[in-house]
């Protein structure tokens, strides 16, 4: 070994194993380190997701029995095996599923299962127990970890005009932008600006007061960064005219300007369908299916796709059989899809539903939602599961 | 005596804030005396009335082109406005002020969302009626609404279809609360609502007896044949719904923090009054507790207050009124429009990094075309700011439209009143040095006033 690589290994091995994290400063991380950044895309669809008419199990008979009028016609199935199969509405997602790119998690849930959507999506946003009440979101106690990688307050961004609970932490929360120059535009102002400046510590309390400072401190550091490195790349790509297609190409524009930002968060609503499910959801499954499939192809062509990872959750699945109005009503386990160049498991991750072992009605679950965060957290986001979920989850093979 | 500090509160909560002319006035009097005006203010009910025509009412045609289903929805979306408006108005307009406030929180209370314009005018109404009325009243008339029906799927829910929709939303979040009911109790009670419907053809309510499941339930321990009016007094009887409900009048009035000793005595009153609004009211505006330091000046306005807020005190009109409901939109609140069955979460909820900067923004943009006063040494960055919002000014004019009144605004404030009493009036929380500063440093009253509601301070009530 020549003594320059002998050094420069000798120097990564001490960066590496001798030096805290905490002690390296974020800013001197050289820009080569920084390739291979690594992006966790959240996408919620929110009012219960029928996850039985989205991954379907025709080769199931139950399936046709439970919904003699909304089941999906054999013929009308993209079957991926000889058990489940695409609703047609998702036909867009067929070729990113043949490139290996997307994995479907069967049956994600967790115990004593609530099907109120307030609590239940409560419950997956802020990873708790079901009879457990967390007033701080999962991917705001990520930020409260203080992790090497996540102590900016652009660490997470969700494109929207409000911020979820998902993103809020106690003393750390993401950041809602659903145009970074609009933001950017209000902060200029001198009076405000005079404010941000001049206040005092004794502002930065606990209370409402000290909350409302605080949030504008961390949106004049954010609202600067995102809009000076994110305005010098345009998305070339074509993204459908909805508002998913939309805040996907934002995504794509933070990704690919080079933005440090490890989370990012948007939602789709609609899916609650207890009357007259299948054109209502196959709308919005269409929404869905052309948004993500631009998105991932997009990030294929400019070499981001290996650095991404699109989990998509809904806050429950709906019952088996379904009710008189041609719909279904609110359900437990459901499936988890998750789209990235690096699937360690491509395909279908596991066993299809099982529509005879039901508990009320309803799917038991196999897979605790948190072992797919817990999976997310170690693999993706380089942070220790149990010091975000409270306690430890194996996690799964996902990538 | 001068109580303009408990006054100034008093207004603060449950209204939508004082005027300085009427604080004046009012300085001297009694909290008692003040609360007893309140509710004088508040007897009438002016019903809204924004929307006269249930386009669902009009004879259809079984075919429908796309020119016609246009225009059909465009009508739609215009009631949709003009309701909105109508509300915003009056809202701002009226003298009835604890009973907005109190229908408000109804609406927030029994979130509901649909296309009908006029049944969510009818909702609202039975709402206000019954604003400061009696609760088990206006839970079965709300119960019973074509907008409720509608919404939480009622129409669907039959004899050997049960649809739970309605039983479920009912005692989680209208009466009961989480956790003090079972599953067994919603599929029970979903049962005795089988029926509850409203007619089409009239859009009115009117029971459906050849639905209805008129067999035995088992609902709390208790089994008979319960009608959903059975439901709704078993419900009640239990006082939990007192409890249940005075922990949200207490979180929307006095601390989002809970005090679960305070809530308690409030519930006491309620229960015993038989879910009498009134008397609870009365009991929390009278409690030394309702002015203690930490619950003034720490609540966060949610966006409609804000508006509204900035409509009574500058007594701005607005030539074209969707400005309005564009500012709702961008601040995450469109009255008839909550996010899900909760309603709005409120509190915290509404300020983040973009919310909070577009509050601050919007009021300068109402009342001086963007333009806030600014006494610090600027910058050539902030000079190249100024300059281009001075150049968007007539731009900014155009778009908002929006007239305040300021000379009705400036009469009401003596000649002799310093600049650092008119902020002290505008704010609820106590000043900064950074605004003392600002606005000792101000020309006139009228950059005081804008700087003052341009501030992270003015959020709060």
């Amino acid at each position: 070994m020549r003594r320059r690589e002998f050094l420069k290994n000798t120097a990564l091995a001490s960066g590496a194993f001798m030096m805290p994290a905490f002690l390296k400063p974020f800013e001197a991380m050289a820009q080569g380190e920084l390739s291979g950044y690594k992006n966790l895309v959240i996408i919620q669809l929110s009012g219960g997701n029928d996850g039985l008419n989205t991954i379907i199990p025709y080769g199931n008979d139950i399936y046709y029995q439970k919904r003699k009028t909304i089941a999906i016609n054999k013929p009308d199935i993209i079957k991926l095996n000889d058990m489940q199969g695409f609703n047609p509405s998702l036909s867009a997602l067929k070729e990113i599923y043949d490139q290996g790119w997307m994995s479907i998690i069967n049956s994600v849930g967790y115990p004593n299962p609530d099907r109120s959507h307030f609590r239940s999506m409560d419950i997956w946003q802020t990873a708790s127990d079901s009879d457990k009440f967390l007033t701080t979101g999962w991917i705001g106690r990520y930020l409260d970890s203080n992790c090497q990688s996540c102590k900016n307050p652009y660490t997470a961004i969700e494109v929207d005009d409000t911020l979820s609970l998902a993103m809020k932490g106690a003393n750390m929360k993401g950041i809602a932008v659903q145009d970074p120059n609009k933001l950017y535009q209000t902060t200029r102002e001198p009076f405000f600006k005079d404010l941000v400046n001049n206040h005092t510590d004794a502002h930065l309390n606990e209370d409402n007061l000290g909350y409302l400072y605080k949030t504008m401190t961390e949106t004049y550091s954010s609202a600067d960064y995102i809009q000076k490195t994110s305005k010098i790349y345009n998305v070339t790509a074509s993204y459908p005219a909805t508002a998913l297609g939309n805040q996907l190409k934002t995504v794509s524009k933070f990704i690919n300007s080079g933005l440090q930002t490890r989370v990012y968060y948007v939602s789709l609503g609609g899916f609650d369908t207890h009357v007259g499910q299948q054109n209502q959801q196959g709308r919005q499954l269409q929404i869905y299916a052309d948004a993500v499939a631009a998105f991932i192809k997009d990030l294929k062509q400019t070499g981001k796709l290996d650095d991404t990872l699109v989990m998509t959750f809904s806050e429950f699945g709906r019952r088996v059989e379904q009710n008189a109005s041609n719909g279904t009503d609110h359900g437990t386990a459901n499936n988890v899809l998750v789209f990235g160049g690096k699937l360690k498991k491509p395909g279908v991750f596991n066993d299809a539903p099982d529509l005879t072992q039901l508990d009320n009605g309803d799917l038991k679950y196999q897979v605790d939602f948190r072992d797919v965060y817990a999976t997310l957290l170690d693999k993706w986001l380089d942070v220790n599961n149990s010091q975000v979920l409270n306690k430890n989850f194996n996690g799964l093979a996902l990538v | 005596m001068n109580n303009s500090i408990q006054i100034k509160h008093l207004h603060a909560r449950a209204g939508f804030g004082i005027r300085f002319n009427e604080l004046h006035d009012q300085q001297n009097w009694s909290v008692k005396k003040a609360v007893k005006k309140l509710f004088e203010a508040s007897e009438k009910t002016e019903p809204l009335a924004a929307i006269d025509e249930n386009i669902d009412l009009r004879f259809k045609p079984l075919m429908q082109n796309d020119g016609e289903k246009r225009a059909l929805q465009e009508e739609r979306n215009r009631q949709e406005r003009l309701l909105n408006e109508g509300w915003l108005k009056q809202l701002s307009e009226t003298d009835a002020q604890l009973r907005e406030k109190m229908t408000l929180f109804w609406h927030n209370h029994f979130s509901c969302n649909i296309g009908n314009a006029k049944y969510q005018q009818d909702l609202n109404n039975i709402e206000r009626a019954n604003a400061l009325g009696n609760f088990k009243t206006l839970l079965l008339q709300v119960s019973q609404s074509p907008a409720m029906l509608q919404f939480l799927n009622n129409q669907q829910n039959q004899k050997g279809h049960p649809n739970e929709n309605f039983a479920r939303e009912l005692m989680e979040l209208f009466t009961l609360g989480r956790g003090h009911y079972t599953e067994q109790d919603i599929k029970q009670s979903a049962r005795a609502f089988t029926g509850f419907a409203f007619n089409g053809k009239t859009g009115l309510y009117a029971f459906n007896p050849r639905v209805h499941d008129d067999g035995p339930k088992t609902f709390f321990g208790q089994t008979g044949n319960f009608t959903g009016e059975d439901i709704l007094n078993i419900i009640t009887a239990n006082k939990q719904t007192a409890v249940y409900l005075c922990t949200k009048l207490y979180r929307y009035f006095v601390n989002e923090v809970p005090d679960i000793n305070h809530i308690n005595q409030m519930a006491d009153v309620f229960y015993k009054a038989d879910y009498e609004i009134k008397p609870v009211l009365e009991y929390m505006f009278l409690s030394d507790w309702f002015y203690e330091d930490k619950n003034r000046g720490n609540l966060i306005k949610s966006p409609v207050e804000l508006l509204v807020g900035l409509n009574r005190q500058f007594y701005i009109t607005y030539q074209n009124p969707d400005v309005l409901l564009q500012f709702q939109r961008t601040l995450g609140q469109v009255l008839f429009r909550p996010p899900n069955v909760a309603g709005w979460p409120g509190g915290r909820n509404w300020i983040d990094s973009s919310s909070l900067m577009y509050r601050m923004k919007i009021p300068s943009t109402i009342l001086n075309a963007g333009v806030i006063d600014f006494a610090g040494k600027a910058t050539p960055e902030d000079e190249a700011y100024l300059a281009s919002q001075k150049k968007q000014r007539f731009n900014i004019i155009n778009r908002v439209q929006a007239v305040p009144d300021w000379n009705k605004f400036l009469n009401e404030i003596p000649l002799d009143t310093s600049h650092l009493q008119i902020a002290e009036f505008l704010l609820q929380p106590k000043l900064n040095n950074v605004i003392i500063d600002e606005v000792n440093k101000s020309t006139d009253i009228k950059a005081v006033a804008i700087q003052v509601i341009s501030t992270p301070e003015y959020q709060l009530c």
